[in-house]
C-alpha cells in the first residue's frame, strides 16, 4: 500500500542513542545495529561488523513518524508541493511514511489517476507514501467512486477531505461499502450550512475582528451524525483534524460505547487558539479554524489519554502570492512536515504537558495501527524506519530552510528546541542535517 | 508622548522601522483619542477662516486608495489632505489595474514606488490596510476594511458627540441595526469604551455577533434609556432572499425602525450614512431638528486633517501647532 523509490539497505551501527520506543517499551541507552535495512541488533553494546558508525551519545532515537494527512498538491499544482519535494520534506522532519489527501486537480477517484500517482512515487518518493481515494466521484458528494477497484489499485483510505460528504444518505453507503473494501474512511467533519462564507471561529475573536464565525457546532454536529452512522452500519472512521471540544467528547462517547472510531489532531490545533488570528496572518487561517483555549485544552487531553490516537500535520502547501493576500481572501491551509515534531517538542514536552513517550506514539505507532501500516519500531527484525533526535539543539524557522516548495508556515522567525539528526526509511539514509 | 502604536504582528519576524498607522480604535489609547479631537478642534478653527488652506502639510504625498464605493470617506480624506496643501491622488478599484486582476500587494507596492507619505485605504478584506503597511514605506490610514474596523468614522462620530452634547464621558449611546456586518459599531464599541460612553448594542438575534464583549439586547425599547441613537444601515446586499438573518426587510423596519414613536423628545440621532430612508431610519427622523448626521459629514473633514496631520508628524497640537503650520 505504501510505495518509496529503489533504495539499497544500509549497514550501519547507531551508536550510544537513548532509544525511546514506547510500544516496545524501550526507554534505554543502546546501541543499534543496522544489515542491509534491518534491524539486527539492540543492546548496551554490539558489534560493529565493520558498518559505518554514527555516534548518536546524547540524541534520542525512536521509530520515525508516520503522517496521516498531506496534502502533495500532485497532480495540478506542482507550483505548490511535487511528490518529491514534499517527500524530503517529510524527510526532514522525521517521516518514514505519509498519507497523501486525494483533493488535487483531478481529484483521485479513478484507478487510472491513482496509479499514475503510484508510479511517480516509486520513482521519486524519499519516504513510503500511501494515497487515499476520495469518497465521492470529483469529491461532488453525489455518487461514490469505484472503491473497490481503488483499493485493489492501492488506495489506503477514502477522503473526501477539504470538503464534508454533506448527504447523510451517501455517508451510509459509503460506510457499508467499507466492508467490502476493507478501507477506511478518514472524515472531514464540517455542516457546511454553519460556515458559509467563513473563515475562523466563531467566538469573542471573530466577534471583536468582524469575521463571520465557523462556530464549533458545524464540526460536532457532522462528527455526531457520522459516529451515529457507523454504530448503526459498525463500520470503522477516522475522524480528520478535530478542531472542537464538544467533537473530542463525542469521539470518546463513541469509543467507550464500542465503536471503533479513530481521532487525529493537528500541531497548530494543540499550540495555538483563535487569539493568534489577531495577527491577520494569512498563516494562521485553515479549515477547521483555530479555536478557544478550552478546546485546545479538550484536544490534548484527548491526546494524552489516548481517545485522539494520531497527531496530524494537514501540510496545505499554498503559492506565496496566493497567501500575500488580507486574511479573508488567501486560502485555508498551513505547512507542516518539517516542524511538527519540534514544535510540539518544544511547546508541550519541554513544558511539561506531554510525556516524550506519547509524542513518539502519537506520531509513530498511533496512526499506522489507524490505517493498518506496518509499525515502524525499535526491534530486531524490524525494516529500519528510524528517526535520531537532537533534543537539545535550537534552531530558528525560516523560509528559506524548507524542503517543502511552500513556505506558508505560522511557525516562521520562531525558535524551536529539537531538531531531527537522522531520518531513515525503508533502511536507508533518507535525511541527513 | 504617546503615540498611534504600530500593530506587531508577533508570528513574524521583526518588519521595518515603526511608523505610524491608524489601522484600528484597538491600536489607541485614551490619550491618542484626545490628542486627535484637540487637533480636530484646532483645524476646525482654521476653517473659519476666508483662506481655508493651510501650509501644514505642502510637498507631502497622500493616496487615497478605494477599492470600495465610498461618497463621505473619500470626498473628506481628499478635501482633508487639500486643505492641508499636500498632493494627493485619489485610485478606485473600478478603472485601474485592479480590474485586470493585478493583486492588492503589487498595487501596493506599485503605488509604494512613488514614495507616497500616507495611503488610505478602503477594502473589501479585513487586514487589507495591515497588508498594505507591510509592503510599503507609507503610514497607513485604514478607511474601512471589510467587516473589521472604520476608526475615522468612530473618530469623527466621538468629535460630533462631543461637539453636540458637550461631553463623552457618562453618555449612554444606544446603536441599532446590523451590528454584525459594521465595522462601523466595531470602531465604535471600541472608542467608546476608551473615553468611558456606556453603550448598548440593539438589534435582531443573527446581527448581534456572539461573544462581542458588549450590552446587547434585541429589544428596541432599550433605545430610550440613551442620550443617543445610533443608527446602521441595513446592508442590502447582505439580506438577500435566503440569508435569513431577519424575515424581510419591512418586518426589520416594523420591528426595528427609528420612527418619531420611538424617539423621546429631544433625543439626538446619528447615522453613519448612507441612509436607507424607510427601512432602518424614518424620514421624519432623518431630517428633524434631533438629527445630527450633517454634523457628522463636517466633523469628517476636520478629524481626518487631524488623522493625516497625526500620523503624519506626530508632534505636538493645539495652538503651537497652528502657529507652527502658519509660519511654515
Amino acid at each position: 500500500m505504501l510505495h518509496v523509490k529503489e533504495r539499497t539497505g544500509e549497514n550501519l551501527v547507531l551508536r550510544g542513542a537513548r532509544v525511546v520506543d514506547p510500544t516496545e517499551g524501550i526507554d534505554r541507552t543502546h546501541d543499534v545495529r543496522i544489515d542491509n535495512g534491518v534491524i539486527a541488533a539492540v543492546a548496551e553494546q554490539v558489534d560493529t561488523n565493520e558498518h559505518r558508525v554514527v555516534d548518536a551519545t546524547g540524541l534520542v532515537l525512536a521509530p520515525a513518524f508516520v503522517d496521516p494527512h498531506v496534502h502533495l498538491r500532485t497532480p495540478g499544482r506542482e507550483d505548490e508541493e511535487t511528490i518529491a519535494t514534499g517527500t524530503a520534506a517529510a524527510a526532514a522532519g522525521g517521516f518514514c511514511a505519509i498519507l497523501a489527501m486525494p483533493n488535487t486537480n483531478p481529484v483521485i477517484d479513478s484507478a487510472a489517476t491513482l496509479g499514475a500517482l503510484v508510479e511517480t512515487a516509486r520513482r521519486e518518493a524519499e519516504v513510503q507514501v500511501g494515497f487515499l481515494a476520495a469518497i465521492t466521484r470529483r469529491q461532488h458528494g453525489e455518487e461514490l467512486t469505484e472503491m473497490a477497484e481503488l483499493a485493489d489499485a492501492g488506495a489506503v483510505a477514502f477522503s473526501d477531505d477539504g470538503v464534508p460528504v454533506a448527504s447523510a444518505g451517501l455517508m451510509r453507503r459509503a460506510l457499508q461499502y467499507s466492508s467490502v473494501t476493507g478501507r477506511q474512511l478518514a472524515l472531514h467533519c464540517e455542516e457546511s450550512s454553519l460556515t458559509h462564507g467563513s473563515h475562523v471561529h466563531e467566538g469573542a475573536v471573530s466577534a471583536e475582528l468582524g469575521f463571520a464565525g465557523y462556530p464549533s457546532v458545524a464540526e460536532s454536529l457532522m462528527v455526531e451524525r457520522d459516529l451515529a452512522l457507523a454504530a448503526y452500519e459498525n463500520q470503522p472512521l477516522h475522524l480528520l483534524h478535530l478542531s472542537a471540544a464538544e467533537s473530542v467528547a463525542a469521539l470518546r462517547r463513541a469509543r467507550e460505547a464500542g465503536v471503533r472510531a479513530s481521532g487525529e489532531v493537528t500541531p497548530h490545533h494543540l499550540v495555538l487558539t483563535d487569539d493568534a488570528v489577531r495577527s491577520l496572518d494569512a498563516n494562521v487561517k485553515m479549515n477547521p479554524p483555530l479555536r478557544a483555549e478550552r478546546d485546545r485544552a479538550a484536544l490534548l487531553d484527548a491526546l494524552r489519554d489516548g481517545t485522539i490516537e494520531a497527531i496530524a500535520t494537514d501540510h496545505a502547501p499554498h503559492a506565496r502570492h496566493e497567501k500575500e493576500a488580507p486574511f479573508e481572501a488567501a486560502p485555508f491551509g498551513v505547512t507542516g512536515l518539517e516542524t511538527a515534531f519540534a514544535v510540539l517538542y518544544t511547546r508541550l514536552v519541554r513544558s511539561g504537558l506531554l510525556p516524550l513517550a506519547t509524542l513518539v506514539e502519537r506520531m509513530s505507532t498511533g496512526p499506522a495501527r489507524i490505517f493498518g501500516l506496518d509499525r515502524p519500531r525499535v526491534a530486531v527484525g524490524a525494516t529500519a524506519n528510524l528517526v535520531l533526535l537532537d533534543l537539545d539543539r535550537e534552531w530558528q524557522v525560516r523560509a528559506d530552510g524548507f524542503r517543502s516548495r511552500s513556505t506558508n508556515s505560522w511557525l516562521l522567525g520562531e525558535t524551536l528546541t529539537g531538531e531531527i539528526a537522522l531520518t531513515i526509511v525503508s533502511g536507508a539514509t533518507a535525511y541527513i542535517r | 508622548m504617546t503615540s498611534i502604536r504600530l500593530v506587531k504582528d508577533e508570528l513574524r519576524p521583526p518588519g521595518p522601522p515603526s511608523r505610524r498607522h491608524l489601522l484600528s480604535i484597538a491600536d489607541l489609547e485614551r490619550d491618542d483619542v484626545e490628542r486627535l479631537l484637540g487637533a480636530a478642534r484646532t483645524f476646525a478653527a482654521s476653517l473659519d477662516r476666508e483662506l481655508k488652506k493651510l501650509p501644514t502639510l505642502k510637498g507631502r504625498l497622500v493616496v487615497n486608495l478605494f477599492y470600495e464605493s465610498s461618497t463621505r470617506t473619500s470626498s473628506s480624506f481628499e478635501l482633508a489632505a487639500k486643505r492641508l496643501s499636500a498632493d494627493t491622488m485619489t485610485l478606485k478599484s473600478a478603472g485601474s489595474s485592479v480590474d485586470k486582476g493585478e493583486s492588492l500587494k503589487d498595487t501596493a507596492l506599485t503605488l509604494g514606488a512613488y514614495d507616497p507619505d500616507v495611503i488610505v485605504i478602503r477594502h473589501p478584506h479585513i487586514g487589507a490596510p495591515q497588508l498594505v503597511a507591510d509592503v510599503t514605506g507609507a503610514h497607513i490610514v485604514n478607511a474601512g476594511d471589510g467587516t473589521h474596523q472604520h476608526p475615522t468614522q468612530a473618530l469623527l462620530d466621538l468629535y460630533t458627540l462631543q461637539q453636540e452634547l458637550g461631553r463623552l464621558e457618562g453618555l449612554h449611546v444606544a446603536i441599532v441595526g446590523d451590528i454584525l456586518h459594521s465595522r462601523v459599531a466595531r470602531s465604535l464599541v471600541q472608542a467608546f469604551k476608551l473615553v468611558g460612553v456606556r453603550c448598548t448594542l440593539v438589534g435582531p438575534p443573527a446581527l448581534l455577533p456572539r461573544g462581542l464583549d458588549a450590552e446587547m439586547t434585541t429589544d428596541i425599547d432599550a433605545i430610550r434609556a440613551a442620550d443617543v441613537v445610533y443608527v446602521l444601515r441595513m446592508q442590502n446586499e447582505r439580506m438577500e432572499a435566503g440569508a435569513n438573518y431577519v424575515p424581510s426587510l419591512r418586518e426589520y423596519a416594523a420591528r426595528w425602525g427609528i420612527t418619531p414613536e420611538r424617539l423621546r423628545p429631544g433625543q439626538k440621532v446619528m447615522h453613519p450614512g448612507p441612509m436607507n430612508r424607510g427601512v432602518e431610519i424614518d424620514p421624519r427622523v432623518a431630517d428633524s431638528a434631533d438629527s445630527l448626521v450633517e454634523t457628522q459629514v463636517r466633523s469628517g473633514l476636520v478629524v481626518r486633517m487631524a488623522v493625516l496631520y497625526d500620523v503624519l508628524t506626530g508632534g505636538p497640537v493645539g495652538v503651537r501647532a497652528l502657529a507652527a503650520a502658519e509660519v511654515a
